[in-house]
Order: structure tokens, then sequence, then C-alpha cells
């Protein structure tokens, strides 16, 4: 077996890698229809039909209060929303992806080890006590104050379950997974405590905000995002290969070549960025972390070659889609994303655990 | 050459290695052999560089194992632990290509997809290509990481004079008989190509047969090394596994064969140390 190439038929492999790249294709296709819904629905009516006419009154300084109002719509609402959306979407289907292949375990999520209840925390905090004790935060910050809380809380959040796991210089990924589950519950307590103690208007907030929402997008959020989006994109296809090494045990992906404590330090930092961004702009949204990476593993193979683009892309489009039915739904109000989003997931999470159950997974 | 000199490795205040030297050199396969808890699987991840000695070094060709990235260790040397799990749901041949995905190379070329399918045949796993690894039974799948081990030692690139290990932890575990000896004539022609092979058993004619060199571990110590015919005697085996183990001639000069006295084929009055458990006969 030294350098002798055999003649052999190369079947399934190509085919898989064929159906992966195909999957890829198709990701690409429904986000740009994702895309596309996200521009054109909404309550006001304005559709996307109006974008180029709009574009081109911004560019030209026009001052027609119809196209003004198209412009507002789609430009200063819309445009922003989705592109959060995408982000959002994007950020937790590869922060659920990476956990799921950091722990080898596919019910894994960021929502479960508790980083995005630590991230949360962080972003109640700061709106609850936005204007009091954490004044000199919030000036300080400005738009970046609420992100940069989330961001904080959730990497917090990380660097505490790493001191709980890693105590004998190997982080132990069993205990990861639990103390990330009553970790997340302490989290929660005092999330709750803050709403308790918060006034109503707060409270509203606070409940939407922890229901999950993007009706507050702006361009001011998406600029704040900006780094965090980069940071995930630049980490991304460093920790394919590593990942895949992962899925048969850190002692195996060791074997295979993998510097596994690095790559457990980065990968934990990136899902804390990527969570903490998305909590901060969205609130908690749930289970897309789970649902998009068993779709893409179940259409093309675990391989995280595809399974990591496969599942931003999805991720993106669930979470547009998510937002325009809770845009439509019960217009003109709307509902809170993370009730969408809970009611697709919740019954798929259910159907992972009934099949695990059953032998379907080890 | 890969060594172990005066390594010592310690858990939670254990001496799982105690002071053991040993020498895995290329063209041979070296066997390690001992009861239950005797630290052969300590001294295979010693060997791989994936346990840290707390004393003494383990080296690759005269340099130290710490001075090599997890990389450089993985071009040279290739690993089977005991147990593997994977709970993703990956194929075969998947796996198997999983050995070519060495940082510096390539999994996706052609050239790493000819080497995997070879490695399949070579564990005698062609029809199981398709097939869901999780749904493969034990023998199956330990077969599938020995795939993987040999394709990643065939697949990864390195420099004409370094030298390449196969680190083989019980992979006869679970195998029959005529995969038994399958995979370690795969370990032998990898001995012969000038790798060099560990390689742990439990069963002690396998290692007679197959082995070049043997190690005999008792209680974190190396109690023998050297050739099946030198080191297997009755006196030396029975203190290994402390109980009485006789070792007969067979037809092939300097492979010796050997028996336990098993219990239950003694004479009733030899049957002296049988111990009984009145509670869990009740």
């Amino acid at each position: 077996m030294q350098d002798a190439t055999p003649a052999l038929p190369l079947r399934a492999t190509v085919d898989r890698e064929v159906t992966g790249a195909r999957v890829i294709a198709g990701s690409v296709a429904v986000l740009v229809i994702a895309l596309f819904l996200s521009l054109s629905v909404g309550a006001t009516g304005v559709t996307l039909s109006s974008l180029p006419r709009a574009a081109w009154g911004a560019i030209q300084g026009s001052t027609d209060p119809v196209l003004a109002r198209e412009q507002l719509i789609l430009l200063g609402i819309r445009l922003p929303r989705t592109i959060l959306g995408l982000f959002v979407g994007a950020a937790l289907g590869v922060a659920g992806t990476m956990m799921q292949g950091l722990f080898r375990n596919p019910l894994a999520d960021p929502g479960i080890v508790g980083v995005s209840s630590g991230a949360a925390l962080a972003a109640v905090a700061t709106i609850a006590l936005g204007n009091g004790l954490f004044l000199p935060w919030t000036r300080a910050f400005g738009v970046y104050a609420l992100p940069f809380a989330a961001f904080l809380g959730g990497f917090a959040t990380t660097i505490l379950l790493v001191a709980i796991a890693g105590r004998q210089g190997q982080m132990m990924v069993g205990t990861l997974l639990l103390a990330g589950i009553a970790i997340g519950a302490i989290a929660g307590a005092l999330t709750g405590l803050i709403a308790y103690a918060s006034d109503d208007r707060e409270l509203r907030d606070l409940t939407l905000w922890s229901m999950g929402s993007l009706s507050g997008a702006s361009w001011p959020k998406v600029v704040a995002i900006l780094p965090f989006a980069l940071l995930v994109l630049i980490v991304l296809p460093k920790v394919i290969r590593a990942l895949n090494g992962f899925l048969l045990g850190e002692a195996e992906a060791f074997h295979l070549g993998v510097d596994t404590e690095r790559i457990k330090r980065l990968v934990i930092l990136t899902t804390a960025a990527a969570v903490g961004a998305a909590v901060a702009v969205a609130g908690v949204v749930g289970f897309v972390g789970i649902v998009v990476p068993h779709l893409v593993r179940l259409l093309a193979g675990p391989d995280h070659r595809f399974v990591l683009p496969g599942s931003a892309l999805l991720g993106a489009s669930l979470l547009l889609v998510a937002d325009v039915i809770a845009r439509m739904i019960v217009r003109p109000a709307e509902l809170p994303l993370g009730i969408v989003m809970a009611a697709v997931g919740a019954p798929v999470f259910l159907h992972l655990v009934l099949r695990r159950g059953i032998g379907g997974v080890e | 050459m890969l060594e172990a000199r005066a390594v010592t490795v310690e858990r939670r205040g254990r001496k799982l290695l105690d002071d053991v030297y040993v020498k895995v050199p290329p063209g041979r396969v070296t066997a390690i052999v001992g009861a239950n808890g005797s630290g052969k699987s300590t001294l295979m991840k010693a060997l791989a560089g994936e346990m840290k000695p707390c004393d003494g070094d383990v080296l690759l060709d005269g340099r130290n194992l710490k001075a090599f990235t997890a990389a450089d260790l993985a071009r040279r040397r290739a690993m089977v632990p005991q147990a593997t799990s994977l709970s993703f749901p990956f194929i075969v041949i998947e796996v198997v290509r999983l050995g070519a995905s060495v940082p510096g190379f390539d999994a996706i070329t052609t050239r790493a997809h000819a080497i995997a399918e070879e490695a399949l045949l070579a564990v005698d796993l062609a029809a199981f290509r398709e097939r869901l690894y999780y749904e493969l039974s034990g023998g199956e799948k330990q077969r599938v990481h020995i795939a993987r081990a040999l394709c990643q030692l065939a697949a990864a690139t390195r420099g004409p004079q370094d030298s390449a290990m196969l680190l083989l932890d019980e992979p006869t575990a679970s195998l029959d008989l005529p995969h038994q000896a399958l995979v370690l004539d795969q370990a032998r022609q990898q001995a012969e190509a000038g790798r060099a092979v560990a390689v742990v058993l439990h069963d002690l004619n396998l290692a007679a047969a197959w082995a070049d060199e043997l190690i005999v571990l008792k209680s974190g110590r190396v109690l023998a090394r050297g050739a099946p015919a030198a080191v297997f005697n009755d006196a030396l085996l029975s203190e290994a596994y402390g109980c009485p183990i006789r070792t007969n001639a067979t037809p092939a000069p300097g492979t010796p064969y050997l028996l336990p006295h098993l219990l239950r084929l003694l004479p009733h009055a030899a049957r002296r140390d049988r111990r009984t458990f009145p509670s869990l006969l009740s």
C-alpha cells in the first residue's frame, strides 16, 4: 500500500460529495428565496418591486413623500432586519454544528449548555439597569453596549464552563454538558429575578426580548454585529477538518493530527461570540442550532465540509422564514420569533430524542 | 525507532507505568502482553503521544515526542484505540477516509480515495463500503478503524528518512478467527514494509505466532522482553498472569503454544483455589 493507486471504482463517496455540493447549492437557492420573502413581506404592503425605485430615489436625493415612505420601509426597516436575520440564523446554525461536533453529541446546542442563557442574562441586565447601575457601560459603548454585554455574558458563561470542566488540564465533555445545564438554570433564575424587579414597561421589553424578535432591527445593530460575523467567517474554514476528527473522539482527533486543545478553545470562543451577538440583536431564539444541522446531516451526511456551510445557509433561511411568519400571522402586530421557532423546533428535537432512544443514533 | 525511556505515568497518585524502558523498532512487530490493568493501554497511549509521562521520555528517532506537533506526529504514526464510538451517520468508507484527513495533505484527492478503498479491501470490508458505521457489529467496527489507521499511514506524506509507526490496542479483541489472522497479517506486512508496529494482544498464542518481539508487563513494569521463544516460559507467564500456564511446543519451531491450567479441566482434588460466592448462587 505504498504509492500504487489501484484502479478502483469511486462510487458512493463521490456520490455523497456530489450530494453535499448539491445541498449547498440548494441551500443558497433557499436562502435567496428567504431573502426575497423577508424584503417583500410586511404589514405595510410595500413589495420588493419598489426597491429599485426606492434605491434610485435615495441615490438621487428625491423628496417625493411616497418614495420616501417606500425608502424608509425597504431600506430603513426591512433591509437591516433581513441582514440581522441572516446573521442570527447563520450564527446559531454554525454555533450548534460546532458544539455538536466538539461534544460529539447531536443534541448539544448553545441553548442547552447555557451559553444563550448567560448572554441573555447580561443583555437583560443591560436593558433593565442600562439607565441606572449600568449607565457608565451604556454611555461608554453606545450601540455596542447591548451586543457587547451579551457577548461578554456568553463568553463568561463559556469560561466558567471551561474552568469547571477543565480542572484536570483536559476538558471533560460530559461534565461540560451537565455543568452547562446547571449554569443555564442559574442564569435563567437571575434573569427572572431582574424581570421580577423591573417596572411594567421594562418588563414588556424584557418579555418580548426573551422570546426573541427581530422587530428592533436597525442599521446601528447591523454595524454592531459585523465584527462578530467576520470572526465566525474567519474561523469557520479552520475548524472543518478538526471537527470531523472530533466526531471520532478527542483522542482519535489527536491521532489524526488535530491540536485538540487549540481547537477546543477556538470553537468555544467562536461559539460564545456568535451566540452572544445573535442573542444581543434578536433575543433568545432556540432550536435553530439543533434543527438545522440535523437537517443538513440527513441530506448531506455528517462531513463538516458540508454541514458547517449548509447549516449557516439553512439556519439563515429558517430564521428569515420564521421571521416572515412572525410578521404575517397576527398582522399588523407581530408574534415573538422565539415562539414560531419553538413551535417548529421542539417537535424536531423530540423526534431526535425518540430516534436516539430506539437506537437510530448511539 | 520508537523508544520509551524510564517512563512513569501516574493518575490520581497511582502509578500506571513505573520506570518503563521499551523499544519499538522499525521493521518488526512488537506485541505488548500482560494481565488486565498491567499498563498495556497506558503504554500505547504514551507511545502515541496521547498521554504525557510524568517522568521519563518517549523518543521518536531520538527526538522527544513533546517536540512534535500533533500534525507532525499524525504524519508518522497511526493508532487504533481499544474502543471508539461515533454517533454521527458516517458510512464506512467515510470513516476510513478520515484517516487521510491529516493536516498537510488533502483527503479529497483521488490518491486518498484510492488508498481508502484499498485499506477497506485489506480488512475485508469492501462489501460494507456504503453501510452506516453505527449499524455494524463490534468486529466490523474494529476493522473499520484498522482500515482508517492503514489509510492514514499510507496517505500521510513524510520525509524519505522519517519512519512511521502503527499502534494497535487490542485490534483482535472482537474479531473472529480468520479476521484475527487477517488483521495481524496486515500488521506484519506493515512491519515488512519498514514500519514499526506495536500491538497489544490478550491472546498469547496470537502474540507468539505473529510478533517478533514481546513485551510482558506486570503492574506497570516490564517483566520481560524478547523473542517469543525466549520470553514464553512457564514460570514467567505464570507470574505475569498470576495463574498456572504451561508452554507447549508447536510444529513451527520457535513458536511456543500456551495452555492455561483452566480450573475446569483440572482433577477435582487440584481445584483447591476455586472460590465460591454463596450469595451469588442462592
